[in-house]
């Protein structure tokens, strides 16, 4: 009986537990129940996964109301893959937001937080079921404005101006998918996806075809930080609250990256937003830009959680690069990336908030010598670093041999060098951070501890969690890479 | 192609270039605000033009009336409106917030201090 409200569950549970945050007026309350709420989330979406993965397709239809009229919600195996990431990433984030978002956030204000953080979710969760056009739009808009709130909640005056820039860009974004959507409607008739693309064959290659996909692409663009796009997310992942930037850098931009590919196969169709080539040609060129971009900034970079926004930003291409190379396995190689990237980043960002709980600062400098002091820490660093970097048996290193892989399939040798290139980049900026806490600890810049701290076990708990799998799962793949074959099958052959 | 027909798109894509231009060339966070705001203002009425038709009438179902113009494009802008004015009220809350912080809504000037 309520197996089959399961999708609707997934959105509701988190939307009714945020208002119940705000009457909670708590910290320790609210972290409960929101903790409580993700790992139900959690639970629901392993349950969908299940469900899809042995029935097939689920459509729900909301409030009863049947497809093309009312709203649709659309779960196919791209979107339990998605929803485990982010749930996944959700859950655990939150045990080890207990220890350090009291630090960074001032205690009346705490609620707040976990409210936002329950909205940001359902925005989220909304995005990836929903299967009409204009709800999306609408769950963009939960997501991105609990988003800039949560980004401005810090103590760093910072953040405000970082949550601004992010206002103003994520904004037009918006308004741009919206555009798009108005003009798919306009030559439809309809706004439900699948109905789109099927009355889309017949208003093929017409200019207001062309002028939504140009507004969708640029817009999408600009959410998931697309290199020239991308503008607002230095700023956003380096000044707002650490918690805040792992749960961000985890999902928010791999979901609008998913955006992009629901639109471009399950609304456009593959044939139409190619093109004959240029759309794709161009998605490449933008994809192997910013990767080179992204690389060769981080490494210029002394606060550590710049540096990783920055790496997000080359990462964000190779997801890009995989789509772009517009064949199975090249989707299939993106959407392993988009798998491994949100562990291998959440890793990164769980030790930096680590260091930021011991040392109160993430400057790679200060940080001089911290290898003798919190051994482990840098350890559980430089294990998610090489996975970054790409070393073989950490989840990293398969996601790039996937890549490289389907980018020789299509006869790209050009794209193999600036994979491999950009992994030595990432050797450069990864070792700047282990040669200063490894072997500056004789000079005199000494890393000031805070003694009187207890020992966040939640925290390293999810540090651990999230190190462990990126081991787990480059020795163990066939989890996600299995899923992922699957998905582009199933996308490429609609 | 006729211009009083297209008269309300025009309309609505000088509304939109007024927006962005408003957005990228002012310094001040407040205008920049109302900049976006002119911005959304002209995709609602891009999506007011799509649902009328030229002597449609609201689709009240009687014997005098057969023509009838779109309803649903009014309804998602009603949706969109309580967008924009969300993200208004937030953008100006936090623009207060910037004020008490750094003493001014001037780009440049809180770009200064930051580094």
């Amino acid at each position: 009986m309520i197996s089959s409200h399961l999708p609707v569950l997934q959105v509701i549970l988190p939307l009714i537990a945020a208002p119940l945050c705000v009457i909670l007026r708590q910290g320790t309350l609210s972290w409960l129940l929101t903790t409580l709420v993700c790992f139900m989330s959690l639970a629901i979406s392993s349950c969908l996964y299940d469900q899809v993965m042995t029935e097939g397709v689920i459509s729900y239809a909301l409030g009863g109301w049947l497809s093309p009229w009312g709203i649709e919600y659309r779960l196919d195996k791209l979107t339990v893959f998605m929803l485990l990431i982010v749930n996944g990433v959700a859950a655990i984030v939150l045990l080890g937001a207990r220890s350090s978002i009291p630090n960074e956030i001032s205690s009346d204000r705490l609620y707040l937080f976990y409210t936002a953080f329950l909205l940001n979710l359902t925005g989220l969760l909304g995005v990836i079921v929903t299967g009409d056009a204009f709800n999306l739009f609408v769950f963009i808009e939960i997501a991105s404005l609990s988003s800039y709130a949560m980004i401005s909640i810090g103590r760093d005056r910072r953040c405000l101006y970082a949550a601004f820039k992010y206002l103003i860009f994520g904004t037009i974004g918006a308004s741009f998918i919206l555009i798009s959507v108005g003009l798919l409607y306009a030559v439809t008739g309809t706004l439900n996806m699948n109905d789109i693309f099927q009355r889309l064959p017949d208003v093929e290659n017409t200019r207001t075809l062309t002028t939504a996909l140009v507004f969708f692409v640029v817009g999408v663009g600009i959410k998931a930080a697309i290199f020239p796009l991308h503008l607002w997310l230095p700023d956003a992942y380096s000044y707002s609250p650490s918690i805040v930037s792992t749960f961000l850098a985890g999902t928010t931009t791999k979901v609008f990256i998913y955006v992009l590919i629901r639109f471009i196969f399950s609304i456009f169709g593959y044939d139409t937003a190619i093109n004959g080539g240029t759309f794709n040609n161009l998605l490449m060129m933008f994809a192997c830009a910013g990767i080179l971009y992204g690389s060769y900034l981080a490494i210029k970079q002394d606060s550590l959680k710049r540096l990783l926004a920055y790496s997000s930003i080359a990462q964000l291409g190779y997801m890009l690069l995989g789509i772009s190379l517009a064949t199975e396995a090249g989707l299939a190689a993106g959407l392993i990336h988009v798998f491994n990237h949100a562990i291998i980043k959440v890793a990164l960002f769980l030790s930096v908030v680590t260091i930021i709980f011991y040392c109160k600062t993430d400057s790679i400098i200060q940080l001089a010598g911290l290898a003798k002091k919190l051994p482990l820490l840098t350890s559980a660093f430089l294990v998610s670093g090489l996975s970054l970097i790409g070393v073989p048996m950490t989840a990293g290193f398969i996601s790039k041999w996937y890549l490289i892989k389907a980018s020789l399939q299509s006869g790209y040798w050009g794209l193999v060098v600036v994979i491999v290139f950009s992994s030595v980049l990432a050797i450069i900026y990864i070792w700047k951070f282990i040669e200063a806490s490894y072997f500056k600890s004789s000079e005199k810049e000494l890393v000031a501890l805070n003694e009187d701290q207890k020992t966040p076990c939640l925290l390293l708990f999810s540090l651990a969690l999230f190190v462990i799998a990126n081991i787990y799962f480059g020795l163990d793949s066939s989890f996600n890479v299995e899923l992922a074959n699957a998905i582009a099958n199933d996308l490429f052959r609609k | 192609m006729d211009f009083l027909g297209t008269f309300n798109y025009w309309v609505v894509v000088i509304l939109m270039m007024i927006g962005l231009y408003i957005v990228i060339a002012h310094q001040n966070l407040v205008k920049k605000l109302i900049g976006i705001n002119i911005f959304q203002t002209s995709i609602f009425i891009l999506f007011i033009s799509m649902g009328k038709i030229t002597g449609g009438t609201a689709p009240i179902l009687n014997e005098v009336n057969t023509l009838y113009s779109s309803p649903l494009p009014h309804v998602l802008i009603l949706t969109a409106i309580v967008v924009g004015i969300s993200t208004t009220a937030l953008g100006l809350a936090i623009v207060i917030r910037l004020y008490h912080a750094f003493g001014t809504v001037d780009d440049d000037e809180i770009q200064q201090e930051i580094e």
